[in-house]
């Protein structure tokens, strides 16, 4: 593997850890205004995250900075090219990050209500939104020969990118509710693995229609296409055991097969894209590739050597984390900080 | 406007906002670190409290410095595309570094801290934070070491017409590096002491809590004053090597047109007129130019227009000489915002060592709590003074600003990112003062109580 794959296949890693993390903090943020009848239940779901939301988001930031050390074109192209979908996704980041710190600062309903808010937007904007520019990236944007990226609303808005964003976005939601069953006790278990259930099927309809419409959009699966349905039939899969372990109240397995469906999803755009990294709807001749966006050999091995001494480190401490907050959040304990 | 002008006051205001937050967080976290130490060896529970009390407010600040973070590490390719297409092989280098070595230690042992009060040991608590200063440490030195690279760029070749890593040696032993970080985390140092003296100051101004806040005062005190006076040791450092690399932000910050003369003499105030590139008033302080420039009393600094001379002439034609203005107000403000910290810094302790501090002067209280304001004032004039100062390079001597900018950005995209950014810091900013302001007026000995619905305090479950 040359260094230029390995780190293609890191950047990956690091958007499929995005997503499976953040995804489900994404989603018991969204939780708080579906799932949550009072303060305490709203004040329980943010505290069963409250440790590891911050680490989760760690993968996007530094998702973006291997981008930008690795493939700095990719990330140039990409930055400047999606200016305003960053700008919405910026200050959705930002008022939830703080929305999580503000909110019980204060004793007052309309501080409250105005921080949950923000918890909402912020929740279910991001994962909307880098889910529409990452299926952009496989159907093809218009990017000229001097990498420039030049495109117009309907090339980033449109029906197969909205189907994305709202696939992703349920998907955050029901990994999320499923990390509620494993964190919470009594009434808010029981109510998230119903619903979770419930969504089942419209998070099937979409992702089938995902599933069609990439087949018919786009070129992936004439590139990678053994792999592909690989890709697929796993995911189906992994589907219909997380619909299982729900009704068995397996929580834990659950979990995780609603993490490898999100994985699996963030994957296979990946692999759609390989070696390309981002698709040029003017011309092939004008794709970003693993070779024409990425930085020169010494920084790639600079870089390999750096991440590969630092990953187990940094995979071992977030790892302990979790283990030291692996109790389930009582309403009775104190529940703030 | 167009784009460049734009990108700039989004650069600039986006940088200054999350800088205001960055080394309260890197101050704070020392703080605390010691303070909690002292409660782990000592074992008494008033130190425990102060920690968690000076915590609260390093939460509500770390928040904020996190959230604008992002925005810091995203702009580069959503602004300065070219610049990131540029330089991304040097310059993204460090970030992710950063990212894999000081976010994730940051962002995973703050959770521990703030969650793990009763969920682990005493000691792995207090590793905790030492390991969450240290977070803000190394990302400090990264990204330091990313904006040394744009001072003065070293180990790199120009290939392609990129500018690509061929050393990464050369780029954490930058000499521009060496100067910089010990400057810059000093500086963080003595900001976090500060807000703590500044605070303690104000509440034993109104006799409340006065045990608490006096040894607060006094262990903040003690880091103030070594690390403004480590600030200054290392800003003379750090000017004399701007001297050899970047003589024009020197001559700049100085108002310097034509030679200085030997010995140069420093100049106080000047009454700068960019147009005829002459100043028409100035009060110096003879000798002190050559003194900060080459550390002994002669020497002759060169001047601007014999700078622009010698930059067309490596450059080719244009115009090299910075806002001058700028530039040397905002040195002034830093040096003069300095010197008070380490005098305020000096009586402090001289109030300490004679034991005066259970009826210290009201009058130097409140200068105390004002000086709270200090730090933030000199670090922000600190960086418009190296950011502005290099101008017209982003990259000194290897790309401008004006060939940086995303070339296929709008300025009405831009304008509409600056309107809602600098909205949204306007909200934070407010938000967080008013937060401070709260939880300082509770004290210390309320935190117990407050939504205390679910909270018995006798109750050995909490």
């Amino acid at each position: 593997m040359s260094l230029n794959e390995l780190w293609f296949l890191l950047i990956a890693v690091l958007f499929v850890g995005f997503f499976f993390l953040e995804g489900f903090d994404f989603g018991v943020g969204m939780e708080t205004q579906i799932l949550a009848k009072n303060d305490t239940e709203r004040r329980v779901l943010i505290n069963s995250i409250g440790p590891f939301w911050d680490a989760n988001e760690v993968w996007l930031i530094t998702g973006a900075g291997a981008m930008f050390a690795a493939f700095p074109h990719w990330y140039a192209t990409l930055f400047s090219g999606f200016y305003i979908p960053f700008v919405f996704a910026l200050l959705a980041l930002i008022a939830r990050g703080v929305a999580f710190e503000f909110r019980g600062k204060r004793d007052s309903k309309a501080w409250q209500k105005t921080w949950d808010v923000c918890i909402f937007f912020g929740s279910f904007l991001p994962p909307f939104l880098l889910a529409v520019v990452f299926a952009s990236f496989i159907k093809g944007l218009p990017i000229d020969g001097d990498m420039q990226m030049y495109a117009g609303f309907f090339d980033i808005v449109n029906v197969y990118t909205v189907v994305a964003g709202i696939t992703v976005v349920l998907l955050c939601l029901v990994h999320g509710l499923m990390f509620t069953t494993l964190r919470t006790v009594g009434d808010l278990q029981v109510r998230a693995r119903k619903l979770a259930q419930k969504l089942l099927i419209p998070l099937a309809v979409l992702l089938v229609a995902f599933v069609i419409m990439t087949y018919t959009m786009t070129d992936i699966f004439d590139k990678r296409g053994v792999l592909l349905w690989i890709v697929v039939v796993l995911g189906v899969v992994a589907y219909l055991l997380s619909g299982y372990f729900m009704t068995k109240k397996k929580d834990g397995y659950a979990f995780g097969m609603t993490g490898a469906v999100m994985a699996l999803s963030v994957a296979s755009i990946f692999i759609g894209l390989f070696p390309r990294v981002m698709i040029s709807s003017l011309d092939q001749a004008f794709n970003l590739t693993i070779t024409n966006a990425a930085s020169g050999h010494y920084s790639l091995k600079v870089m390999t050597i750096v991440a590969l001494t630092l990953l187990p480190f940094v995979l071992g401490y977030q790892i302990w984390s979790y283990f030291v907050f692996h109790k389930r959040i009582h309403e009775k304990e104190h529940l703030e900080y | 406007m167009d784009t460049v002008i734009l990108s700039r006051i989004q650069f600039a205001s986006t940088t200054i906002f999350h800088y205001f937050f960055v080394p309260v967080s890197i101050g704070l976290a020392l703080l605390i670190a010691i303070m909690e130490t002292m409660y782990v060896r000592k074992g008494n529970e008033e130190y425990k409290r102060m920690a968690q009390f000076w915590g609260k407010l390093f939460l509500i600040n770390f928040a904020v410095g996190v959230v604008t973070g992002i925005l810091q590490e995203f702009q580069f390719g959503m602004n300065w595309s070219d610049y990131s297409r540029f330089v991304g092989d040097v310059f993204g280098a460090p970030l992710a570094i950063e990212a894999l070595l000081a976010f994730f230690l940051e962002s995973t042992f703050i959770g521990v801290w703030i969650f793990g009060w009763d969920k682990v040991s005493k000691r792995v608590h207090l590793v905790s934070i030492w390991l969450v200063a240290l977070g803000t440490m190394l990302s400090a030195f990264w990204i330091l070491a990313a904006n040394s690279f744009m001072q003065h760029p070293v180990g790199f070749e120009i290939n392609n017409g990129r500018a690509e890593m061929n050393d990464i040696f050369a780029l954490i032993t930058n000499g521009q590096l060496l100067v910089e970080f010990p400057h810059t985390v000093l500086a963080a140092y003595a900001t976090g002491a500060f807000l703590v003296t500044g605070i303690s100051a104000y509440k034993l101004l109104k006799k409340q809590d006065i045990p608490f806040f006096r040894k607060s005062f006094e262990i903040a005190a003690i880091v103030g004053i070594i690390s403004s006076f480590g600030v200054a040791v290392a800003g003379h450092a750090q000017a004399q090597y701007l001297v050899e690399t970047q003589p024009m932000k020197m001559a700049a910050s100085e108002a310097l047109w034509g030679e200085s003369g030997d010995p140069a003499p420093w100049t106080v105030f000047a009454n700068i007129d960019t147009e005829n590139q002459i100043n028409t008033g100035e009060v110096q302080i003879p000798y002190l130019l050559s003194f900060l420039s080459y550390s002994k009393f002669s020497g002759d600094v060169k001047g601007m227009l014999e700078l622009q001379k010698e930059y067309e002439l490596a450059y080719g034609p244009g115009d090299y000489i910075p806002p001058v203005k700028t530039t040397f107000w905002s040195f002034r403000i830093m040096v003069a915002a300095g010197s008070l910290m380490i005098a305020l810094g000096v009586y402090a302790i001289y109030l300490m060592w004679r034991k005066k501090m259970d009826r210290p002067n009201t009058w130097f209280m409140r200068f105390m709590f004002w000086g709270l304001l200090l730090p933030p004032i000199a670090n922000t004039s600190g960086w418009i003074m190296t950011e502005i100062g290099r101008q017209p390079w982003t990259v000194f001597g290897l790309m401008t600003t004006e060939d940086s900018v995303s070339p296929n950005i709008t300025s009405g995209q831009v304008l509409f990112s600056v309107i809602s950014f600098t909205a949204i810091y306007a909200i934070l900013g407010a938000v967080l003062i008013g937060l401070f302001v709260k939880v300082i007026k509770k004290g210390p000995y309320a935190m117990d109580n407050e939504h205390g619905e679910s909270h018995d305090p006798y109750n050995k479950e909490d």
